[in-house]
């Protein structure tokens, strides 16, 4: 069973948001790490990039195919891990942990309030599997 | 003497080959030159200091001329090939190529012919290309062809570019800016949407239905935007399923303002039974090299003609071949000429006239199939995909309930249960003596398997893989470590993708050779 975390926020697009003050830190589930499989590549935008809510922000390569990964908030780059670069395999690893893969300034953080909660995403997930 | 006895020789035929670097011994050399009978040159005299090498080509194998054959050839026996067997591999319609279309590639007079000969001497080589544009426009009812395009990709690209030339010319420059949005299903090839955005165009995703079909109303809500140029459509789509609403997809389309553009990477299902043109479809790419049995893989060439309605005509690329009313040829037939004067074309999109020899295999294809061969064809793929889907139906889970096409789409979902995924179920194949099928694409259909026997497979093979497809099944439930390990039977097992793709070795170098020792 894939583990979704209690205090982070979850998109449709199995993206989590973890708040801290005006910043948002994004990165994809174990759902959908387990779901892509190995990852090869993690393409992230550069700092300083604007993003509206459920804009393309990057793509992940997995060995089964290259996939987009949405920002679930709108606002400026402040941050990208570049550990990704050399090793994808965080991803894999520690999705919620060192495999974050932006931190979005967020212009609007009231967003956050209509993703949804990890007993939401949890629910969304099995109802996509089954 | 037990086999197990036997040392074998390591150029034994079931041995890994060594590397030709790791063949090489000091001193080998593959040739010998004669004594020399002119004065010899200081080779500082014709090539500066700077520009010679002086490690004396170190690391290069010193192997003789034997040893070079005999490497080269040991692998290429290893080599699958549609030669070998089925290839089921789906979207890819791996069928067998006759060896008569070979045979007619290589009649010198066409294989010998300049590209730049002139107009009267290659009047044989026009006719070709003219005689398979005008079968190709009968196969898709669109008049208009140009054999240019390389391969699919290509032919896609100069689909798209069409449509924004159309839409430039019908809207003027101004009014057409504000018409750059691209459709294309989430089921689609990977490759619309690159064609789409090459092509200017911004890339909108419509939703399939449970049932594997375009969403009608997602289509009608994102038409309604006014902006749409055009829709990307795979007819039938790539979960192997023909769009039944395709006349009502096009009309919502058109009514919007925009064009439809179909992929023809699936014509094997429809070639001789149904037109892409009757269905409403403005323009469609071929792939020669799948559908009319030219060679396929390996890096091509391929061939992607583009059909046009008449409308989209004068867009097409050119030059274009066409017969001349006027001229006679000496002998009394129609001459054939090459015309650049379509003043809207998007102009040459490929050096020459396209990649000729696929469309002298193509045309031969055509002709000895004729008419009723071309639609036994398409039966035959059809109902050779339509067995596997009723013979694997108790073993795997099929996701959607419509008959399939050409080609069947199942998932891992009940052998994921004792964790045992598409890719292992793919890997076992393989020592079932089989190539794998297409894995993990359409994206949409978690752990997908995407199966196309094609019509070159008969009812014995085609038993042979349900027989291995269903062995596997089985072996999932009863021994899943068998699958999860397999291939066992090839000289190398199952390789690490991901490290592949993480840290790829591209090329052998001489440290690490030492490094690795």
């Amino acid at each position: 069973m894939a583990n979704v975390p209690e205090n982070l926020h979850y998109s449709k697009d199995h993206e989590w948001v973890r708040v801290e003050g005006d910043i948002a830190v994004v990165g994809i589930t174990d759902y959908a790490q387990n779901s892509l499989g190995d990852v090869v590549y993690v393409e992230l935008p550069k700092v300083g990039e604007e993003f509206a809510a459920n804009e393309s922000f990057g793509s992940v390569e997995s060995v089964k195919a290259v996939s987009e990964v949405f920002s679930p908030v709108s606002g400026t780059v402040a941050e990208v891990n570049e550990v990704l670069n050399d090793e994808p395999e965080k991803v894999n690893g520690d999705s919620y942990g060192e495999g974050w893969m932006i931190k979005v300034r967020m212009s609007n953080s009231g967003e956050v309030d209509s993703l949804l909660t990890a007993a939401e995403y949890e629910d969304f997930t099995k109802a996509e599997t089954e | 003497m037990r086999s197990t006895d036997i040392t074998k020789v390591t150029s034994h035929i079931s041995h890994n080959e060594a590397l030709i670097f790791e063949r090489s011994q000091t001193g080998r050399i593959g040739y010998r030159l004669p004594p020399l009978d002119v004065d010899e040159t200081a080779i500082d005299e014709i090539v500066p200091k700077k520009f010679q090498r002086d490690d004396d080509l170190e690391g290069l194998p010193e192997v003789s001329e034997v040893d070079v054959i005999r490497h080269f050839t040991r692998m290429s026996t290893w080599n699958y090939s549609i030669d070998l067997g089925m290839y089921p591999l789906g979207s890819c319609t791996m069928k067998y190529n006759s060896r008569l279309n070979e045979k007619v590639a290589r009649i010198p007079g066409f294989a010998n012919l300049h590209p730049l000969a002139d107009e009267k001497e290659a009047q044989g080589a026009l006719q070709i290309i003219y005689e398979l544009q005008h079968h190709l426009a009968e196969i898709t009812g669109l008049p208009g062809v140009s054999l240019q395009p390389a391969a699919g990709a290509h032919g896609e690209m100069t689909g798209v570019m069409i449509i924004r030339a159309y839409i430039d010319a019908r809207d003027g420059e101004g009014a057409s800016a504000n018409r750059r949005t691209m459709l294309i299903p989430d089921s689609a090839h990977g490759t619309n949407p690159a064609s789409a955005h090459l092509s200017g165009f911004s890339v909108k995703t419509i939703r399939s239905t449970a049932e594997g079909l375009t969403d009608l109303a997602h289509l009608r809500e994102i038409c309604s935007h006014g902006d749409v140029a055009g829709l990307m459509l795979t007819n039938p789509n790539t979960l192997g399923l023909f769009e039944r609403n395709i006349q009502e997809i096009c009309q919502i389309v058109h009514d919007a303002g925009g064009l439809v553009y179909m992929d023809g990477a699936n014509m094997n299902a429809l070639v001789g039974v149904a037109r892409p043109g009757d269905m409403g479809v403005d323009v469609i790419h071929l792939n020669l090299h799948k559908t009319f049995s030219t060679p396929h893989g390996g890096g091509g060439p391929g061939c992607g003609p583009c059909c046009s309605t008449a409308e989209l005509e004068p867009f097409l690329p050119v030059p274009r071949i066409v017969k001349s009313e006027s001229d006679v040829s000496p002998g009394g037939g129609a001459t054939f000429r090459v015309d650049f004067n379509y003043p809207q074309s998007i102009g040459r999109v490929k050096a020459f006239f396209g990649n000729y020899g696929m469309m002298l295999r193509a045309l031969a294809y055509i002709q000895t199939h004729g008419n009723d061969g071309l639609r036994e064809a398409t039966e035959a793929a059809v109902l050779n995909s339509r067995y596997i889907a009723h013979e694997l139906a108790s073993d795997y889970e099929k996701p959607f309930d419509a008959p399939s096409m050409h080609e069947v789409v199942f998932t891992d979902k009940r052998q994921s249960r004792k964790g045992v995924h598409t890719l292992d179920i793919a890997k076992r194949l393989i020592d079932y003596g089989f190539h794998p099928m297409t894995i993990y694409f359409p994206l949409i259909v978690q752990g997908a398997m995407l199966i196309e026997p094609t019509e070159s497979v008969g009812h014995q093979e085609l038993d042979q893989f349900v027989a291995a497809m269903r062995a596997i099944a089985r072996e999932a439930v009863d021994d899943p470590e068998l699958v999860l390990n397999a291939p066992h039977s090839t000289r190398i097992g199952r390789l690490d993708e991901a490290a592949a793709a993480r840290k790829p070795v591209l090329r052998w170098k001489p440290k690490q050779a030492a490094s690795a020792g």
